[in-house]
């Protein structure tokens, strides 16, 4: 399996010379084992990797964590939507009320987007999914829902003896009993424990999160006892503040490991960075 | 014990926030928490006894009426929410650890998550003057 980072940016993208080492584009990665073929997130991102996916890939699963609009943002930009030879599963949580299908049009609508989905020469096929678990190809997939505001699902995502935990936006303070001490009352935790690799939202400092309780991300000292709680191999930070500049990432990082320790790898997550399993 | 639920996890978050005493059990009624206000109530302290099975604190926490009599299960509001899955409310007695009999009113209701997954019920109760 490899996953490919495609967008590890939070919120909006933020193209320019002062984010050119972790990147501009949000949320996505390509997660692949050769015949299946994952997309975790349509960010910005999902443009890019349209234009240089080969065209054998003929079916194509994008799974939705939710549906903020820098997680759907690159649907429309994403060239094998547009391919009559190409078959695309769109997976996304359930909501109380409105079905998942009637949120995705809102995006394929005016005023948001010029084309309907009804237009598009295949409709994606829409599968819905709150604590569930499947399989596409050799790949098993967990899902649940976490510590966000509206529906939104974390990811779990094996393939052999390897697993991918995807959160990438997640606030672990709000939804936690005695955080970091209490694993079985803390958000997410089923999905990342023992991951070999964990990509989690890190979006800010503490001093950042301090004035943006409640508004669904963690910070990156919060982060790293949640990797450490879930005994993570490594972690890779990300949904990155777009206000945050490569410098600015990289001090947040050294500042909280500063002085401390932890029995696994952590970076900040960069686009363009493939992980191979 | 497998992790909680989200719902669950916040519905524990928020009790542990209200000056309400508040009461939380999974589907099959058995103790998940209690916050601080109920521990003045039932004179006893969550820390001290953790989660507990629906036979153990159904034993510990006496309901009467106002005779005196032991109240039927499916009298009490959280074991009719249980069974029901709707809200429910009550009064009556308890007698708790400090050997205290203490008028309640209490209001149960379900805890349905998205999409109408049932996961448990939350009772919220206060002491009354008079049932």
């Amino acid at each position: 399996m490899i996953a490919k980072i495609w967008g590890c940016r939070g919120s909006l993208p933020s193209p320019g010379p002062e984010n050119i080492v972790y990147g501009g584009n949000t949320s996505c990665i390509e997660v692949s084992d050769g015949e299946t073929f994952l997309i975790l997130d349509a960010g910005s991102g999902i443009q890019r990797l349209g234009r240089f996916m080969g065209p054998e890939v003929k079916v194509i699963h994008i799974l939705l964590t939710h549906l903020h609009i820098d997680h759907t943002m690159g649907l429309g930009f994403f060239k094998p939507l547009y391919h009559p030879d190409v078959e695309v599963h769109l997976w996304g949580p359930s909501a109380s009320n409105d079905s998942l299908l009637s949120r995705i049009r809102k995006y394929f609508s005016a005023p948001l987007f010029p084309v309907r989905l009804g237009d598009l020469p295949n409709h994606p096929v829409i599968h819905k999914l709150d604590e569930s678990e499947f399989e596409i190809g050799d790949f098993k997939i967990k899902t649940d829902y976490i510590c966000h505001p509206g529906p939104t699902l974390g990811y779990r995502i094996q393939h052999g003896d390897h697993v991918i935990a995807y959160m990438p936006d997640h606030e672990l303070r709000l939804g936690s009993t005695d955080f970091p001490n209490n694993p079985d009352w803390t958000s997410g935790f089923e999905i990342a424990k023992n991951a070999d690799v964990l990509f989690h939202d890190g979006a800010y400092s503490f001093a950042e999160y301090e004035k943006k309780v409640g508004w669904g991300h963690s910070a990156v000292r919060d982060t790293l006892q949640f990797a450490k709680l879930s005994q993570v191999k490594k972690l890779s930070i990300f949904h990155h503040e777009p206000t945050n500049t490569d410098e600015q990432l990289d001090e947040i990082l050294r500042r909280n490991l500063e002085g401390k320790s932890f029995d696994f790898e952590i970076e900040m997550c960069k686009e363009g960075l493939v992980y191979e399993f | 014990m497998p992790a909680q639920p989200l719902e669950l996890i916040l519905g524990r978050q928020f009790m542990d926030t209200l000056s309400i005493p508040a009461f939380l059990v999974d589907t099959q009624g058995n103790l998940l928490f209690y916050n601080e206000p109920a521990e003045e109530i039932f004179g006893l302290r969550f820390g001290e006894t953790g989660g507990m099975k629906v036979e153990e604190w159904a034993t510990i926490f006496t309901p009467m009426d106002a005779k005196g009599n032991p109240l039927r299960p499916e009298d009490l509001p959280l074991v009719k929410t249980l069974t029901t899955q709707v809200p429910a409310n009550g009064s009556m007695f308890i007698n708790n650890l400090n050997g205290e009999r203490v008028p309640i009113s209490v209001s149960a209701f379900p805890i349905i998550g998205r999409p109408d997954r049932y996961l448990g019920a939350m009772a919220m109760f206060w002491k009354s003057e008079i049932i």
